[in-house]
């Protein structure tokens, strides 16, 4: 137990080191996360009751497609090098790689959140100061960079690679980003946990049973 | 070898061709003739018999499905991802069929063929994540390798059969319960009579039958494309 925990931290570490000297995914989804929100406000032209109602679907399918970018570029920046062999190779559980890769994609996307909320909350003129609103953007990353992961791992030996991903990930986080949008939405109009919760309780369990998979599966998925 | 009792259709499948045309048949006859019109919907409400039976056969086929892709991952046959493949596409057909009787009914009912109610949108979900299932079947050519992918996924995609079952039990719904108490908002939510009771308990069971006679002949044909092709690669010498 202790040592894949410390391969899940090696791994997560080793990800974060490269992300951090090249600065090349987090800056590209942050970009991205600006004009898609900016192609939001300008598409949409609405006013500031609309808004209000529309946040959480404007956040969420952001926040989707920026962690899509980062998910395709995580295997495929270790396969440009063939370090990915070096990865397999290594004499740690396999499952280890997938958490530590799950987690570093969930912090690329914290991270991005982070940034974007503040923006939002400027250009929009909404209060997002609200830790339910928080918790739910966790919950749903966690959800979302579990199963994005898993299916990466299959996309990136797969013909069309970078295609695929989208196409395989969108239908299967659609619970996740419906149930996260509803939530957000109850806590971002002030109906409190009570109207959240049903919503919540779907993110708990996807959140459980995809990681669960995840450590069940990646194994048949990497190996040769 | 094996393959040589392929060559000819099994008697049992002859049986059950006809037996399923037979029960399709009386389905027929007890949906239009034996069930009482209901008094609110009329007619249409008779689609009902088709549209649970059909979503009932979906969801069994689709559960079937991941238990092969279990199966597969345990003990990798063939065999097992032809019977797969066959589960999902059965299981799409039917899902399709769903769709289709339940925006006929909700025209009427709803006043709107199609309306975004987590039930619909949870069912839309399921038919879109087993379209992605194609996909990623078309997408990889080594078959070992997609045979073992689309086991995952088919495990990883069954997530949104419960989620569908359940969905009109999570959230507030427009969508009737048939199986214990609904939500009051529901709209078009009837009692079932007696003779409701049995065609929709009858047309369950032919619609099973069906469906698997079905599925046996998709899988026939699975097993027949693979010997076509082990053939091919034998003539190209490789």
């Amino acid at each position: 137990m202790a040592s894949f925990v410390s391969a899940v931290w090696a791994i997560l570490r080793k990800d974060l080191a490269a992300e951090w000297r090249s600065r090349q995914l987090v800056t590209a989804m942050l970009v991205f996360v600006v004009l898609v929100i900016f192609i939001f406000a300008f598409t949409l032209d609405i006013d500031t009751l609309t808004r209000r109602q529309i946040a959480a679907g404007v956040l969420w399918t952001t926040f989707a497609f920026a962690g899509t970018l980062g998910l395709n570029r995580t295997l495929a920046s270790e396969g440009e090098r063939g370090s990915l062999d070096g990865l397999l190779l290594a004499p740690v559980e396999r499952s280890a790689i997938y958490f530590g890769k799950t987690l570093a994609n969930l912090f690329f996307m914290l991270v991005v959140e982070i940034f974007t909320l503040p923006l939002y909350a400027v250009f929009y003129d909404m209060n997002l100061a609200q830790p339910g609103l928080w918790l739910v953007l966790l919950l749903g990353s966690w959800c979302f960079c579990s199963v994005g992961m898993l299916l990466a791992a299959m996309a990136a030996q797969a013909r069309s690679r970078e295609l695929l991903l989208p196409v395989l990930l969108f239908p299967l986080v659609l619970p996740v980003l419906v149930s996260a949008v509803r939530a957000s939405s109850a806590f971002l109009n002030g109906l409190g946990l009570e109207y959240a919760l049903p919503s919540l309780n779907i993110l708990i369990a996807y959140g459980i049973i995809m990681p669960a998979l995840g450590f069940m599966f990646f194994d048949f998925i990497v190996e040769e | 070898m094996a393959s040589t009792s392929l060559d000819r259709k099994p008697r049992a499948l002859h049986v059950l061709d006809i037996v399923s045309a037979l029960l399709m048949a009386a389905t027929i006859y007890m949906v239009l003739f034996y069930a009482p019109t209901e008094r609110v919907m009329g007619q249409v409400q008779r689609l009902f018999y088709l549209h649970v039976a059909s979503a009932w056969v979906s969801m069994a086929v689709l559960i079937l499905a991941a238990i092969l892709g279990i199966v597969y991952l345990v003990r990798p046959q063939n065999k097992i991802d032809i019977w797969a493949v066959a589960c999902i596409e059965l299981g799409l057909v039917y899902a399709f069929i769903c769709v289709t009787t339940g925006a006929i009914w909700a025209r009427p009912a709803w006043n709107t063929w199609w309306t975004w109610d987590p039930r619909v949108v949870t069912f839309t979900i399921l038919i879109l994540v087993y379209l992605a299932y194609m996909l990623l079947r078309q997408g990889i050519e080594d078959p070992q390798r997609r045979a073992r992918f689309g086991a995952i996924y088919a495990i990883m995609a069954s997530v949104t059969v419960p989620l569908t079952y359940f969905s009109i039990r999570i959230w507030r719904t427009l969508h009737p319960v048939v199986i214990g108490s609904g939500d009051p908002s529901a709209q078009g939510t009837f009692d079932m009579t007696r003779p409701m009771l049995h065609t929709l308990l009858f047309s369950l069971l032919a619609f099973s039958i069906f469906g698997f006679t079905l599925l046996w002949h998709r899988v026939r044909l699975g097993w027949l494309a693979d010997r076509v092709e082990q053939l091919r690669m034998k003539a190209l010498g490789r």
